[in-house]
């Protein structure tokens, strides 16, 4: 009960016109900046946060905590429209929404990743006014075993349900954490894997480069060779009756997804260093596996859509979490609002509860509030991204281009990258050809850096015994699920061999 | 394709030998008290990856993979030509950011896209072209606040034109 009258008071502040008006301001620019490739919630949030020293901190923390949720909302959208994930947490997006797309029903894939955003952040912020103290110490106590474990499930569900060839999806896999250690190692600092000695190395591969590269160049051109070039994205047409349509059809084919990915999205987002990426995809490989048809998943399943959108902002929410409660940002995302809240003098950490209690509130009360806003705004918009899907092909493709060279500038800032982008693409283009999946590379480019470092520092504690990752009570049963998701290919093969021996004798 | 899928094997293992050497700079075995050298985490992937191209290439010949039962050509004459008129222009397009600047390099892009390959009239090509690189950069440069490349200095007094403008 006491809880009940503290959010009261929180929604009755973050409902007062100025911290309201805020929030519209917040999310609508939250959302036009994560529908920009290149650019995210973290661009927002950074560039933005010197304009809040112009109010009073809770309003201040308002305003970018609404930013954040319309950034999540708009990370769906290039990913939906345009096949380009704005940011790493909207890669799963394009996996289904981009066929939609492609078959005209952009509309319900923006609906359907819209209300299961909006699902997300509401289970997520009840979640967390609820067990916000108890839920940060079980966070505490995942090490770096158990973090190098759930990066193993996340492969593995690839391996295992992504339904390509097995070799293939494996050398993907293992391309994209090369690739995501070219640089200096995080450990020694030392250079390493600098090709050719072109200094360009020495600051890594960003991820953006991959996956603009792959889905913004490499697809384009595959999809300007494989049609010609004649058609026209979509013929997908919004008015408030097919509005109507989708989001029956939204609701009904995608709250699997959204049930799925909200509850693990909010419990993978509260682990430090994890985050919303390996939510959502983790959310995805989950509900395609519980699905009665999980063969159409990849192909334009609503529930593609649903799972990694309802994921990646629970897991936004969640990732305050230990920000607020420990001070350990969970994103970097957090990090910059974390140096904001510092900025403004206060001190997160469990302390935070008692002695700024109003601003706590406050911040979870917006919560609730941008969540709504943020509902309300992104489908007053969709039928103008819908619209913009009926451009001639002609037009959008040159546009597709400019923006992936642009967005892909914008978060890097070097030429070296443009041109490893072209690279990427062409290669792209051409691998596709011969059916190698490329989503693996770029989840992997992403967790890479998690990966690496959990996995030496496990080694170090075990003394270089592997057992350590079946020995632990949480790391064990994760590695176990792990290892029996990368055999499932060679048992499928096994009874399909057994199974055609039956029916020979 | 059947050609083109072995070929493609080939290149993937001889990256993943090339990676495999260039990460035996660092220690690729256990360092004890350290934990595993800084070359082992890519050195081991890239041996994965190596196996991975054995295996494909096993697939191959026993015809056991899509691209490997196909008889169709990897790209047409129709194809190849589609590649370099859009793979061709987006080379352009990046070789000029340096020359051009990032805006002048797009307005350059969006005209050959549009009017060349798209066919549409002269007024619109003209129109976007103009149009669209001073929409971004008035998002980028006024409103995000990142510096795109200015090309070379004969296009500073264009630049001090629409700097005037946001500052």
């Amino acid at each position: 009960m006491e809880i009940l009258g503290l959010l009261a008071g929180g929604l009755i502040e973050a409902l007062e016109p100025l911290n309201l008006m805020l929030i519209m301001i917040g999310v609508t620019v939250g959302l036009w900046i994560g529908a920009m490739p290149g650019l995210g919630s973290v661009n927002g949030v950074a560039i933005l946060l010197p304009i809040t020293f112009l109010v009073p901190p809770g309003s201040a923390i308002i305003f970018l905590a609404a930013i954040y949720y319309g950034a999540m909302y708009g990370g769906a959208i290039s990913s939906i429209t345009l096949g380009i994930p704005g940011a790493s947490t909207a890669v799963a997006t394009t996996f289904d929404g981009r066929p939609l797309a492609l078959q005209g029903r952009a509309g319900l894939a923006l609906v359907t990743a819209a209300i299961a955003s909006f699902m997300g952040g509401t289970v997520s912020v009840i979640l967390f006014t609820a067990f916000a103290p108890a839920l940060a110490s079980v966070a505490l106590s995942f090490g770096p075993p158990e973090i190098f474990a759930l990066m193993l499930l996340a492969f593995a569900t690839f391996v295992g349900l992504g339904g390509d060839d097995v070799p293939k999806t494996i050398l993907s896999i293992c391309l994209g954490l090369v690739f995501a250690s070219v640089g200096y190692d995080q450990i020694s600092g030392a250079p390493r894997l600098v090709f050719f000695d072109i200094s360009g190395f020495l600051h890594g591969i960003n991820f953006l480069v991959l996956a603009i590269g792959v889905y913004g160049i490499g697809e384009m051109i595959w999809t300007i060779d494989s049609t010609r070039g004649t058609i026209t994205t979509t013929e997908s047409k919004m008015s408030l009756k097919s509005l109507k349509v989708d989001t029956r059809e939204g609701i009904s084919r995608g709250w699997k997804g959204m049930t799925i990915g909200s509850f693990l999205g909010f419990f993978v987002g509260v682990l430090p260093a994890a985050g919303a990426t390996p939510g959502s995809l983790m959310a995805y490989g989950v509900t395609k596996m519980v699905s009665r048809n999980p063969r159409e998943f990849g192909k334009g399943h609503p529930g593609g859509v649903a799972a990694p959108e309802a994921a990646n902002n629970s897991a936004s929410t969640g990732s305050m979490l230990p920000m607020i409660t420990l001070g350990i940002p969970g994103s970097p995302t957090t990090a910059i609002l974390l140096g904001g809240m510092i900025i403004w003098g206060l001190t997160p950490g469990p302390r935070l509860f008692i002695d700024e209690s109003e601003f706590v509130w406050g911040l979870i009360g917006s919560f609730y509030v941008s969540n709504v806003a943020a509902l309300v705004i992104n489908i007053a918009f969709i039928p103008l991204f819908v619209w913009m899907l009926r451009m001639p092909f002609t037009i959008l493709a040159p546009m597709i281009f400019v923006l992936s060279v642009v967005g892909g500038y914008a978060a890097v800032r070097d030429m070296h990258d443009i041109w490893l982008m072209l690279i990427f693409g062409l290669s792209a283009f051409f691998l596709r050809k011969f059916d190698y999946p490329l989503a693996p590379a770029v989840l992997a480019i992403v967790l890479g850096p998690i990966a690496e470092p959990t996995l030496r520092q496990s080694l170090l504690l075990s003394s270089g015994d592997p057992t350590i990752f079946l020995t632990r009570p949480v790391a064990g049963p994760i590695t176990i699920i792990a290892i029996i998701l990368i055999l499932l290919p060679l048992f499928k093969v096994i009874l399909d061999k057994l199974r055609g021996r039956k029916q020979g004798v | 394709m059947r050609r083109g899928e072995i070929i493609t094997a080939g290149i993937l293992a001889l990256l993943s030998l090339y990676m495999m050497w260039e990460s035996t700079e660092l220690e690729v075995g256990y360092i004890r008290g350290t934990g595993p050298g800084g070359g082992a985490w890519p050195f081991w992937l890239s041996a994965v990856m190596l196996v991975c191209t054995v295996v494909i290439a096993i697939n191959w010949a026993r015809r056991t993979s899509p691209p490997s039962q196909s008889t169709e050509p990897v790209l047409d004459a129709e194809g190849r030509k589609m590649l370099l008129q859009v793979g061709g222009g987006l080379l352009l397009f990046i070789g000029l950011i340096d020359i051009l600047s990032m805006y002048g390099a797009m307005a350059v892009f969006l005209f050959y896209y549009l009017w060349f390959l798209g066919r549409h009239t002269l007024l619109l090509s003209l129109t976007t072209a103009f149009l669209a690189p001073i929409g971004f950069f008035f998002f980028f440069e006024g409103l995000m606040r990142i510096t795109m490349p200015s090309g070379l200095s004969f296009t500073a007094p264009v630049f001090n034109l629409l700097y005037d403008i946001i500052y």
